[in-house]
């Protein structure tokens, strides 16, 4: 209970942070990470800081582990059987992996938005207030103002107002993946990690998302998985590139595309590999 | 250069009409079944038949009626989905959500399941009359109801218990295949927003599976009416005076009745145009609660499209 009692006062201290400190105290650090899925081993020795309030891109060739990675960071691997997991993800001060943590409260406080878009076979309320109603808080007032803040802030509101009781697979493919976006924050996380958010989008769609993207980390901090490296260019601060299970290089998203330190990093942006 | 003149594909004329053929001929007999049916049928057809007793003859074409059997076929099927679909619903999810797939109990479990479909339903008879008349009913009498024979002997839920575990397995691979079929993205979504299992179970994959969980119901149901085997020991009689008005009264049956008027009747002449009848009543039955079954079903399906809620 204590244990349990003293995570939550830490995510509390986290919700006061500063807005602009690009450099200030993490949000996430993952230190000396190993990953396997038994038995073979998909991350190896991985050290990030991840920076409050800004975009942070995880770039990399099919399965070099920046999916798994993400995953680790909301505790998605654990729906795997087959998982091994060494060294130490700390969130406000609170390795995420330690076994009292509460898996469902580390969910609440890490969303996350899938590949392909998801949405529940509900209404477009009912996928909102989805995750408020999981916790138990089934109010209608305070849902319907969830919803619509939550819709606004993913730039849903405007086309879904007037059916807000259709279901939400009448959407479109765009609409829908902006539709998770608002069911993600709407339980108000403090990261959002987006697993390739548009890769099965079309341009016009892929735009509004990175559009979006930017709006959002004045709220949140993200995370985003991408393959494609124009759209780490356009929406994220910093940049990871992973190569074969290990981080390459980690810096600024302009130093990583405009100077890169590392070889395979340079061959990579520029498309000779990957 | 000239292209070549087109061939005749004989090979595929063939398999075409081969195939073709075969199915034709399934479709043949079905219709010449229904059709025999119907023909004979309808002529015992008659309000009296269909809503009449079998107290002023049983084995007179003119006088016999079918109605407490009708009463006793629905009666049981109801009661038989009763105890089938929670428990088949509940081993569903246990082995599709729970149990892992490569562990040693979940493949003994699922192989038992396999057997329990493939046990001729004489079987299901005799352990009906063993398990729940003989052991359960009979505990039951001696603990609740002092000694005196109540549940101890056939009775309308035994036969009703014993079609359940009959139709278990229908059930059960319905439901499994139906909860398989709902995509992991909906449930990691879930489990995503800070959902427990349970709630994602409960709240997204129970209601997706629905319409499946219904399909298994509804083979359940095509079955439990036709079967007669498993209830000649635990329930069904061969007449009775009054309608069944409880758990543990005897009941009379469509199926049995057959069996009964194809057995045990003095003149098999006479007789023929009853048997025909009870036959056809036995299939509308039979047709009419799958139907209800099928609009049920679509209906979940219809509101799982355009949601409210």
């Amino acid at each position: 209970m204590l244990r349990a009692s003293s995570f939550a006062a830490g995510f509390a201290l986290a919700l006061a942070k500063p807005m602009d400190n690009p450099n200030g105290k993490p949000i996430v650090e993952i230190s000396g990470l190993n990953f396997w899925y038994w038995p073979k081993q998909a991350l190896f020795d991985i050290n990030l800081a991840i920076q409050p309030n800004r975009t942070t891109a995880f770039i990399g060739p099919s399965g070099c582990g920046k999916s798994t990675l993400l995953r680790c960071l909301n505790r998605m691997n654990d729906l795997n059987d087959e998982q091994r997991i060494e060294g130490a993800i700390v969130m406000h001060g609170m390795n995420i992996r330690a076994p009292e943590v509460d898996v469902i409260e580390l969910r609440k406080r890490v969303g996350m938005v899938f590949q392909k878009s998801n949405p529940f076979p509900k209404s477009i309320f009912e996928n909102i207030a989805y995750g408020l109603r999981v916790q138990g808080r089934n109010k209608k007032s305070v849902l319907e103002e969830r919803v619509e803040s939550s819709l606004r802030r993913a730039a849903l509101w405007e086309e879904v107002k007037d059916r807000l009781n259709e279901s939400a697979l009448s959407l479109s493919g765009g609409q829908q993946q902006r539709l998770c976006i608002a069911r993600t924050i709407a339980v108000e996380p403090d990261v959002v990690l987006m697993d390739e958010p548009c890769s099965a989008l079309d341009p016009t769609a892929t735009a509004k998302i990175e559009e979006l993207i930017q709006d959002l980390k004045r709220y949140y901090t993200i995370i985003i998985v991408t393959h494609n490296m124009q759209q780490a260019t356009r929406c994220s601060d910093f940049t990871a590139f992973f190569y074969l299970g290990r981080v390459v290089e980690f810096d600024t998203t302009t130093k990583i595309f405009t100077n890169p330190a590392n070889k395979q990093t340079e061959d990579y942006i520029t498309g000779r590999f990957g | 250069m000239p292209l070549r003149r087109k061939k005749t594909d004989w090979q595929s004329f063939g398999f075409t009409a081969a195939t073709g053929l075969m199915t034709a001929s399934i479709v043949a007999m079905v219709f010449i079944i229904l059709g025999n049916l119907a023909w004979n049928g309808a002529a015992q057809m008659s309000l009296h038949f269909v809503f009449g007793g079998t107290k002023e003859g049983m084995f007179d074409a003119a006088k016999a009626g079918v109605f407490p059997m009708i009463f006793g076929t629905v009666a049981l099927v109801v009661l038989m989905t009763i105890g089938v679909l929670p428990v088949g619903v509940i081993t569903a999810i246990y082995l599709s959500e729970y149990a892992r797939s490569t562990s040693a109990v979940t493949r003994v479990i699922r192989g038992a399941i396999n057997n329990l479909a493939g046990v001729p339903s004489i079987v299901f008879g005799l352990f009906g009359l063993g398990f729940f008349v003989q052991f359960l009913g009979g505990g039951i009498d001696k603990v609740f109801c002092g000694g005196q024979l109540t549940y101890g002997k056939p009775a309308l839920v035994w036969a009703a218990a014993t079609m359940a575990v009959l139709t278990l397995p229908v059930v059960i691979v319905a439901t499994e295949e139906a909860l398989r079929a709902v995509p992991k993205g909906l449930r990691e979504g879930s489990m995503a927003l800070g959902a427990t299992k349970l709630e994602t179970i409960l709240k997204i994959v129970l209601p997706q599976a629905l319409p499946g969980v219904i399909t298994g119901a509804i083979l359940a149901v095509g079955r439990g009416a036709g079967e007669v085997a498993p209830i000649m020991f635990t329930g069904a009689a061969y007449y009775l005076a009054h309608l069944p008005g409880h758990l543990s009264d005897q009941f009379m049956n469509l199926g049995y009745h057959v069996f009964v008027l194809s057995t045990q009747s003095p003149d098999i002449e006479r007789t023929k145009p009853i048997l025909f009848g009870t036959v056809l009543v036995l299939l509308v039955l039979t047709f009419l609660l799958n139907a209800a079954g099928v609009i049920v079903r679509s209906r979940i399906r219809a509101r799982a499209r355009q949601t409210h809620g």
